[in-house]
């Protein structure tokens, strides 16, 4: 497994500790959802970055009067068929304007790269450390967008409108 | 005809560069067929029983004769000569290699055809009416909102790994031609009395092992809000739709064990946080996709021109056609005119590259170059002048596809059944051979009427045999194909999932079962007008259970 951020492979300044694990001093840390629920007081007055790992059977929206203390939410894709992270993603980004880290733990491969930057993602566990070196090449592969999504991109119905009446098709096909 | 600009270009370009870099990795081991599946599958690439097959969608059935004479070519260049048009309006061949698969497709992205979508977990080929934009009976042209959906769904971050398949269907007329409830997804435009337009929003129809018709979840949804409710479905399934059996994972299973109203009141609960968003479609946005349809500019003609009315006198075959083959059309002087491709003998939905290209031709010459796929199975010229009706038909005939059954018992839909696929337990196209050749005479056609024979090999439905006025399964017992008939399916305005009459029979029954239904059908009806389906309504499906199970 290789962590991506920015394009770049990168060391993971992040710690994962396990649920009766005491937590380190001043350290990046990612308790799970179970742990966070019952601390989240404490773990909010903790001094240093707080990270939580949500699973993705549960409604996200729980996690809206902690949004402020958390610098990362890693949301799991336990198969890379089982989609559910980017609907939490996107609410995560969309509705409840969450800012810090978003990081997709899991069956992370080079194919979904380009949906999870869309979905909100910025901070990617991949599997396979070929995909890890070709995920700057993945995420370029596109360069029209049909629909409104995290990343902000302007959709090409926007685009159209924008450009306004320069080119009016003619030809049929 | 929607005219893709640079943008719908460009995708559908990058789209297979990016596949040809799948299939290289696939074929260099780098991905295993695990993970290489999805991926093939959301380009429409199937492993059947003996090769690759490659799905191609047709956004809601319309084709430029460009596009068909594509298609002719990838038929010729890398199947065998003929593809295999859908119930979903699609076109697909049987016979693909795979390392050929990624110059198949750039050839179809030439004219801006692909793969996109037609499989996988994720929102596939939007139908509507084949008539669309021509239909005497519609509000509008359905394919506008096709058109935007298909755009916003396409390559969707969010939307690409959902439980299952999700199948979105569009209307805008009186009449439903596009078997609206059975979708997963179905929109239908009503005006209401204050003379605006909204849509009707009816959610988890579908066919398959537990079928189901689409319940209304919203009588009337302003069309700005069309997206951002869509989106809240789709993130209301993706969310909680079940992933444990996949037999369960359809969004109806979900609107069943949720219960319409709490399903609509977690999609209303989402929609409320992104409705006023970006989503939301000022008229603009509508009227930039409206104005990338080109209408025909049509010659002012009269309807019933006094040579057509001569042409029916004097040939019997011009005149049994125009009055199975040929609708009317909402401009005076026109028809529409649907091709049959269920020739006895032949297998249904079937063309021939040939035959493909003819048509493109015809279409160039008759119907202002456009061409529609209808999902029973047949393609449409919708944009036909009545005088050129002699000449056309004479065309037609000559390539095969004017024979005049279209609704009748003939004009069957099958799914392709063991014959290709390796999920069917049973044939199906040599079924259909069968009744079609039983009921070869038209005079006894004519006077059954309107008759849906719908066939399916195996419960996945893709013959929609629920909602045949006869309906025909194929299922396996020790090791033999034996066959399930319904009856009473309906997939119009009034659609209706069929009854069963009774144990299935074996094979090489199959066929005298519909003759003894049809001959019951004819004792029963009260009066000629009588539909099949009418009379099954009338006396439920005792008498014919009595019938078809007298002597067996």
């Amino acid at each position: 497994m290789l962590l991506v951020e920015n394009g770049q492979v990168v060391a993971d300044r992040y710690v994962r500790v396990d649920d009766a694990a005491p937590l380190p001093e001043r350290v990046p840390v990612i308790v799970s959802a179970k742990r966070f629920v019952a601390e989240a007081d404490a773990l909010s007055r903790r001094d240093g970055s707080l990270g939580v790992s949500w699973p993705n059977d549960r409604r996200v929206a729980e996690l809206k009067p902690w949004l402020g203390h958390l610098a990362l939410i890693a949301l799991d894709f336990p198969k890379f068929r089982d989609g559910r992270g980017y609907s939490q993603a996107r609410q995560l980004r969309e509705s409840l304007g969450f800012r810090g880290t978003l990081r997709a733990t899991g069956d992370v491969l080079r194919d979904q790269f380009h949906f999870l930057v869309r979905a909100g993602f910025d901070s990617f566990e991949v599997k396979k450390p070929a995909d890890a070196q070709a995920f700057a090449k993945s995420v370029a592969r596109f360069s029209v967008f049909y629909q409104p999504s995290a990343d902000g991109r302007v959709t090409a119905l926007r685009r159209r409108l924008q450009d306004g009446a320069a080119a009016k098709p003619r030809e049929t096909v | 005809m929607y005219v893709y600009d640079a943008f719908d270009r460009t995708l559908v370009d990058e789209r297979v560069a990016e596949f040809r870099d799948q299939v290289a990795r696939r074929l260099s081991g780098e991905l295993t067929e695990d993970e290489f599946k999805p991926l093939r599958l959301m380009n429409g690439v199937y492993l059947q029983l003996h090769a690759y097959m490659l799905r191609t969608a047709i956004p809601y059935g319309t084709l430029s004769s460009a596009q068909l004479r594509m298609l002719a070519h990838v038929a010729r260049k890398y199947d065998r000569g003929y593809g295999h048009f859908t119930t979903r309006q699609n076109i697909q061949y049987h016979w693909i290699k795979l390392a050929e698969l990624p110059d198949a497709m750039a050839d179809l992205a030439s004219v801006g055809m692909h793969g996109m979508q037609t499989s996988g977990n994720c929102v596939r080929n939007i139908t509507t009416d084949q008539w669309a934009g021509v239909a005497p009976d519609e509000i509008e042209d359905p394919r506008v909102w096709a058109e935007l959906i298909r755009q916003h769904v396409t390559l969707h971050p969010e939307f690409s790994f959902m439980p299952r398949k999700f199948k979105i269907a569009v209307g805008t007329a009186q009449h439903d031609r596009a078997a609206l409830r059975i979708h997963d997804l179905a929109l239908q435009l009503h005006r209401n009395g204050d003379g605006e337009t909204g849509f009707e929003v009816m959610v988890g129809g579908g066919l398959g092992r537990t079928p189901f018709l689409a319940k209304t979840i919203k009588p009337f949804l302003a069309k700005r809000d069309v997206l951002s409710y869509v989106e809240a479905v789709l993130r209301t399934y993706n969310q909680f739709g079940r992933r444990d059996n996949i037999y369960k994972a359809r969004i109806k299973i979900l609107v069943h064990e949720l219960g319409a109203e709490a399903f609509a009141k977690e999609v209303d609960a989402e929609w409320q946080n992104i409705k006023d968003g970006a989503l939301s479609l000022e008229p603009a946005l509508v009227e930039e996709i409206a104005g990338r349809f080109l209408y025909p500019d049509y010659a002012r003609l009269t309807d019933s021109p006094p040579e057509l009315a001569a042409a029916r006198r004097a040939d019997r075959g011009f005149d049994a056609w125009m009055a199975n083959s040929v609708a009317n059309h909402k401009v005076a002087g026109y028809a529409i005119v649907t091709l049959s491709l269920k020739p006895e003998g032949g297998t249904p939905g079937d063309a021939t590259a040939v035959q493909m290209d003819a048509i493109a031709d015809l279409a160039d010459r008759y119907s202002f170059g456009e061409i529609r796929v209808g999902h029973e199975q047949n393609l449409v010229l919708p944009h036909v002048a009545q005088r050129d009706l002699p000449a056309l038909w004479r065309a037609l005939d000559g390539i095969g596809v004017a024979t005049p059954n279209v609704n009748l018992v003939s004009d069957i839909i099958s799914c392709p059944g063991l014959d290709y696929c390796s999920l069917a337990n049973a044939r199906s196209i040599p079924i259909a051979q069968e009744i079609a050749r039983r009921f070869h005479n038209l005079d006894l056609q004519r006077d059954l009427g309107r008759l849906h024979v719908n066939i399916s090999g195996c419960i996945n439905a893709c013959g929609h045999h629920h909602v045949g006025h006869i309906g025909i399964l194929g299922v396996e017992k020790n090791g033999e194909e034996f066959y399930q008939i319904t009856l009473g399916g309906k997939a119009d305005e009034d659609a209706a999932l069929g009854a069963l009459i009774g144990p299935a029979v074996p094979y090489d029954q199959v066929a005298d079962v519909v003759e003894d239904i049809a001959a019951a059908y004819l004792e029963l009806r009260q009066r000629p007008g009588e539909l099949f389906v009418d009379t099954v309504k009338r006396t439920g499906i005792e008498p014919f259970r009595e019938r078809v199970y007298a002597t067996r």
